[in-house]
């Protein structure tokens, strides 16, 4: 299998910004709302197949639907985000797999990023960097927030707010995450930099940079490593950061 | 609101749903005042700050003075032991002055002079929150409240008495501030003695207000049995007699 430039730009741009948004993830406790969450982009990844229009389109409009159907009933209810999230996304999950043409289901399910294409990278590039000026530009507020949510509102901060646009980040990095290691691995991608980051990291900006750098270690390595063996990158991305993961623990204070 | 009265509350009062938490609370505090706010457990003292600082609705009115920069006291902090979060980055959330922080830090009696560099960079500093002791972190987070040099802060005690190390009470530490920075004090209290020594003015709470005026004059065996049921005793001794 060939590696290409458009696969390695890719992999760089979402490895930095699943390991970076990973991190705050983490930090609010929502490392399985990401996993989650990814499975309700299978129903948009399914239009897309349907309907010729590209996947990462449609599972960032399901996503999208999704969160803010998440954050209206959290509101209203006052339920916990995740077990919320786990409506959705089982919900979507089973709409997505009886929705997907058949010969994809395996592709929409562990992706493939060989199969990535100019426009994919542009728009990878692009939802990348929003993902990292924007998140930079809020993290203040939302560590503050996620601490203490008295706190922050006492200091004037908008913590409804600063969720709302976090959630709409996590969509983003789960549409782009999808097309290199499918809706079923995603959470690998933004939980395990994060936790093996946290590991050997005491400041909250050394974890959060590790975190990325650790994203993209484990995907552009995986993607690599994955082409010389031909074998499925997804998995291989997964195990590559897991190996991190593992090799951190020696390194935990 | 006359010239110094920074504070004035009118009617005031909480629901949640159909429960009404406080009620009828009427009160007012001038400049440089220390008003404790005291009652039994679930007696919406910290129902009474939250109104306060706007976190939740309420009915009623409270009219802060205008541009008056109100600091918080939470009374605790959940901090995950791993959370990687320095104390440095923490007042860093505040305000990104790093002057301002020591000068926070100072007043909160952590040194910060040239000489305890050493100990302030490696022992307060870079520690992680979760790492501080009760006491440290509850001086880190009056420090915090501190940063932006506020008119009046709003302290709720934390209910198991905090040991903040050396020979000073927190106690001390307000009033010094008080003194120093001319602050105005709101403090939730569970210590009788602390009211009668340090506040001005005292509020009884019971979901709704049981008294409020000077301690001497309001805090006599009726209100107190009023306020915390007939079994409550309080002998009250005075301690400035034997200490100063």
């Amino acid at each position: 299998m060939d590696i290409n430039y458009l696969q390695l730009t890719s992999a760089i741009f979402i490895g930095l910004a699943s390991g970076y948004l990973g991190s705050f993830m983490v930090l609010k406790r929502m490392a399985l709302v990401g996993d989650a969450l990814s499975h309700v982009a299978l129903p948009g990844v399914a239009l897309g197949l349907l309907f010729n229009f590209a996947p990462l389109l449609g599972a960032f409009a399901t996503l999208f639907a999704g969160i803010v159907g998440i954050w209206l009933i959290e509101h209203k209810t006052e339920l916990p985000t995740e077990s919320i999230v786990g409506l959705f996304f089982t919900v979507a999950l089973s709409a997505g797999i009886l929705l997907t043409p058949e010969p994809e289901l395996l592709e929409a399910l562990f992706g493939d990023i060989s199969k990535i294409t100019l426009l994919d990278t542009l728009l990878a590039v692009v939802f990348s960097v929003i993902i990292l000026v924007t998140m930079r530009a809020i993290s203040k507020g939302f560590i503050l927030g996620t601490i203490s949510p008295d706190l922050a509102k006492a200091s004037g901060i908008k913590v409804a707010r600063n969720n709302f646009i976090f959630m709409f980040l996590v969509a983003l990095i789960v549409a782009l995450g999808i097309k290199a290691v499918g809706t079923l691995l995603m959470g690998a991608l933004v939980v395990i930099p994060a936790i093996a980051s946290r590991n050997f990291t005491s400041s909250m900006s050394g974890y959060t940079k590790a975190g990325a750098l650790i994203g993209l270690i484990s995907l552009v390595g995986g993607i690599v490593l994955a082409g010389a063996l031909n074998l499925t990158p997804g998995p291989i991305v997964v195990l590559v950061s897991a190996v991190i993961f593992v090799v951190t623990i020696a390194f935990k204070k | 609101m006359s010239n110094s009265q920074i504070l004035e509350v009118e009617n005031l009062a909480v629901s949640f749903g159909d429960q009404k938490v406080l009620e009828n609370v009427n009160f007012a505090i001038n400049k440089g005042d220390v008003l404790a706010v005291i009652g039994p457990n679930g007696a919406g003292k910290s129902v009474l700050f939250r109104a306060l600082l706007g976190l939740i609705p309420y009915s009623g009115t409270i009219s802060w003075a205008s541009g008056l920069k109100i600091g918080y006291v939470p009374q605790k902090l959940s901090i995950d032991r791993g959370l990687p979060l320095t104390v440095r980055e923490f007042l860093g959330l505040k305000s990104s002055s790093k002057e301002k922080a020591l000068k926070a830090l100072g007043s909160v009696g952590i040194a910060t002079g040239q000489e305890n560099e050493h100990h302030l960079e490696h022992h307060i500093l870079n520690r992680q929150m979760g790492f501080l002791s009760g006491g440290e972190l509850q001086r880190v987070l009056i420090a915090w409240s501190l940063v932006d040099d506020p008119d009046i802060l709003l302290f709720d005690e934390p209910t198991s008495g905090i040991d903040i190390g050396g020979e000073e009470t927190i106690y001390n530490l307000l009033h010094e501030l008080q003194d120093k920075r001319n602050l105005t004090i709101i403090l939730i209290s569970h210590d009788l003695n602390v009211v009668y020594r340090y506040a001005n003015s005292v509020i009884c709470l019971n979901k709704q207000q049981v008294c409020f005026g000077e301690p001497h004059a309001v805090l006599n065996p009726d209100e107190l049995s009023t306020l915390y049921g007939g079994e409550a005793k309080f002998y009250h001794h005075d301690h400035q007699q034997t200490n100063s």
